[in-house]
């Protein structure tokens, strides 16, 4: 459908055939190619509605980090001790909130917008064909702005803080693509969740507040397994979230914060299974979107 | 003999209604599985219905069909079936050509963007790319004569340059075949007759294979060269317009059998009857209508449309309540009766209709019963002139020479 000027000479090998799909069904890759100028409109259509009253959106995408790492940075680092416990200058660990607030945030923000995106687009979903996964897909990236706003503040906190540059902030993308993968995950479980039943958003803002303490925003994750030792610190590392943040940190902050790295695939395994079973899931509920929404 | 653009065999689609039991949280399908755990059974039976029961035809490159039927009949769902919105129960259909679908104007559009920016994205989501909509982007402009106001957010344009911005970029769609629901029956009549001419000129002129479904008899009747009439899922007839529309209009004059007809997922007319009826222009008439609902929900309005046989709008019955609204549920029926000091319409058959707004959703409803007019009888005057000289409506007036 998206190919330019159809000919007529064309039809005899176009040939499409829709029939009832039985048991799991794959992702249709070259189909969501096909599609994928619908998902940066639609990803730029959620940007551009969110930046509209543009004076409020900037600084709101400016304020929410900053003001939440000053209020950490002094409830865990000064008044907890936390900073002195790992022998850190209030700046460095000023830095440390930053980094792992903006994965955080990040995270949080896009699977809440994913995991409602399926019900807020339910004339669309009841009116025309597209695959359904660029739904909750554009609705993660369309938190990248904010992201994008955000690293800015980190690095000027960085450079007031003092803290050395290294090459691991080369390695950013790659934490920021595993914190997309995240949000990914789960925003596909709960979309698909969500236009079945009414309770799932409900769930939604419980998890991004449990999650919160639940993940190593505030605190270092060595904390963690300084004082529990390794075994709950794989538990704690099923927390996708876990492995995201420390990975950020060790982007950020150099060889001082490198992640405990069995921890670390625990996380990557877990969101790997989310996103996996996630898609089959979706992939699977999808038929009866347009019958249910 | 060309391959058929469209071929579909034996199409049913069956839907689960949704039973007291049913699970819609999931706070209740957890408990409902460990319960069922607990007792080692499986899975209960839930009603169901069939929407569509084996529909079959072939659609040739370049045809221009008509689907007509009642209220429920499953012109939607066959539409939808062949968007590939929602999936078949049974059956194949082949599509040798590139299916857009147009089921409602608008789709998509958002209210805080501005013209410019909604053609783009209703023309991405409408299944054309990004270059399609640059190269066409003035004829659309010039469409839908909303020039000025291209820069100006949707939200403060008149329903009127909504609906004719949403048709101007669905009629620029150029798929080889065209899927076409209700749509026309929104805007003004000078824009209809627009909308009509350019579905004309995308058939006849380019080529395309179209699928229209219209409560309009006028409309399908000069676009069609064929018509499929559907029945209770079923094809109940298929070929040359002219038998088909004479075929539902025999239809549509029969009673109802069946007893509740469902309008949309909550709300059913159970009773919708006009006495007398066939009814003698002029004279008094009463009405009764009775809506039930299979969840408590509020009637917020509710209004009897009248048509005339070729889809013409003629009158409604506008039956909101000054003091608010109504709520309904499965054991609080709505219903009311009124009643028509001097019937006032010419001779001839209506089909009636019903507007009905709930909480959840609203819509049109058409052929829900159907309202047999005759003529007066005027002693010592004129004979009038033949029904289809003297429009719909019977005005009384006194003529001083």
């Amino acid at each position: 459908m998206t190919a330019p000027e159809p000919h007529v000479n064309e039809l005899a090998d176009y040939e499409r055939v829709i029939r009832p799909k039985q048991g799991l069904v794959a992702v249709d890759f070259d189909e969501l190619w096909r599609y994928r100028e619908l998902f940066w409109f639609l990803a730029w259509r959620d940007i551009l509605v969110r930046y509209k009253q543009a004076v409020l959106g900037v600084a709101w995408a400016v304020l929410k980090p900053f003001l939440t790492m000053v209020v950490f940075t002094v409830v865990f680092g000064k008044l907890a001790g936390f900073s002195e416990k790992k022998g850190m200058t209030f700046e460095t660990y000023a830095v440390l909130t930053l980094a792992g607030l903006l994965p955080w945030q990040f995270f949080a923000n896009a699977m809440a917008e994913s995991s409602n995106s399926l019900v807020g687009s339910s004339n669309m979903i009841s009116k025309i064909y597209f695959p359904r996964l660029i739904i909750p897909a554009s609705a993660v990236i369309s938190g990248a702005v904010d992201f994008a706003i955000g690293l800015v503040i980190l690095f000027g906190v960085m450079l007031w803080a003092g803290v050395s540059w290294h090459l691991n902030l080369l390695l950013l993308p790659v934490f920021f693509f595993v914190a997309f993968a995240a949000a990914f995950a789960i925003g596909l479980w709960l979309s698909a969740l969500n236009v079945r039943y009414r309770d799932v958003k409900y769930i939604v803002p419980f998890i991004v507040q449990m999650g919160l303490y639940a993940s190593p925003v505030a605190f270092p994750s060595s904390l963690v397994r300084d004082k529990f030792g390794d075994t709950v610190f794989f538990l704690f590392s099923l927390n996708p979230m876990v492995g995201v943040i420390d990975g950020f940190r060790w982007g950020v902050l150099g060889a001082a914060f490198e992640p405990y790295w069995p921890g670390f695939w625990i996380s990557i395994g877990v969101i790997a299974a989310l996103l996996v079973s996630g898609a089959l899931y979706f992939r699977r509920a999808e038929k009866t979107f347009a019958d249910v929404i | 003999m060309s391959k058929p653009i469209i071929s579909v065999r034996g199409i049913s689609k069956q839907y689960r209604l949704g039973s007291a039991k049913s699970q819609d949280t999931l706070r209740d399908q957890l408990t409902h599985w460990v319960k069922n755990l607990a007792r080692g059974e499986s899975e209960g039976a839930t009603e169901s219905f069939w929407a569509l029961r084996d529909v079959c035809f072939d659609v040739k490159p370049g045809e221009v069909i008509g689907v007509i039927g009642r209220n429920g009949a499953g012109k939607s769902t066959l539409l939808k079936v062949l968007s590939q919105i929602t999936e078949p129960t049974e059956g194949e259909i082949y599509l040798r050509g590139r299916l857009a679908s147009l089921l409602e104007v608008g789709t998509g559009f958002h209210q805080e963007l501005t013209g410019r920016e909604n053609i783009f994205l209703n023309g991405v989501i409408l299944g054309m790319t990004q270059a399609e909509v640059r190269a066409k982007f003035d004829e659309i402009v010039e469409f839908a004569e909303v020039g000025k106001f291209l820069d100006t957010p949707v939200k403060r344009y008149s329903s009127g340059m909504y609906v004719r911005l949403a048709f101007a970029v669905a009629a620029h769609l150029e798929p080889e075949i065209l899927v076409v629901d209700e749509v026309l029956a929104v805007g003004d009549a000078a824009f209809q007759n627009k909308c009509l001419g350019k579905m004309q000129d995308v058939a006849k002129n380019r080529g395309r294979t179209v699928l229209f479904v219209s409560h309009n008899m006028a409309a399908v009747q000069a676009l069609c060269g064929r018509i499929i009439h559907m029945g209770g899922g079923r094809v109940l007839g298929d070929g040359d317009p002219d038998t088909q529309i004479a075929a539902y209009l025999g239809e549509i004059k029969k009673p109802r059998t069946d007893t509740a007809v469902p309008l949309g997922k909550i709300v059913e007319c159970r009773q919708l009857e006009f006495n007398p009826n066939p009814i003698v222009s002029g004279q008094p008439m009463e009405f009764t209508l009775e809506l039930g609902a299979k969840q408590r929900t509020q009637l917020i309005d509710c209004a009897i449309l009248i048509y005339s046989v070729y889809g013409q709008r003629v009158a409604i019955l506008d039956l909101r309540k000054p003091t608010g609204q109504f709520p309904i549920a499965p054991d609080q029926p709505f219903r009311c009766t009124g009643r028509i000091k001097n019937f006032p319409l010419v001779e001839g058959d209506y089909r009636i209709g019903l507007f009905m707004n709930c909480s959840e959703y609203y819509s049109d409803y058409h052929d829900l019963a159907s309202l047999t007019v005759s003529a007066a009888t005027k002693e010592g005057e004129l004979a009038p002139y033949a029904a289809h000289f003297r429009g719909l409506v019977e005005l009384e007036c006194e003529v001083k020479f």
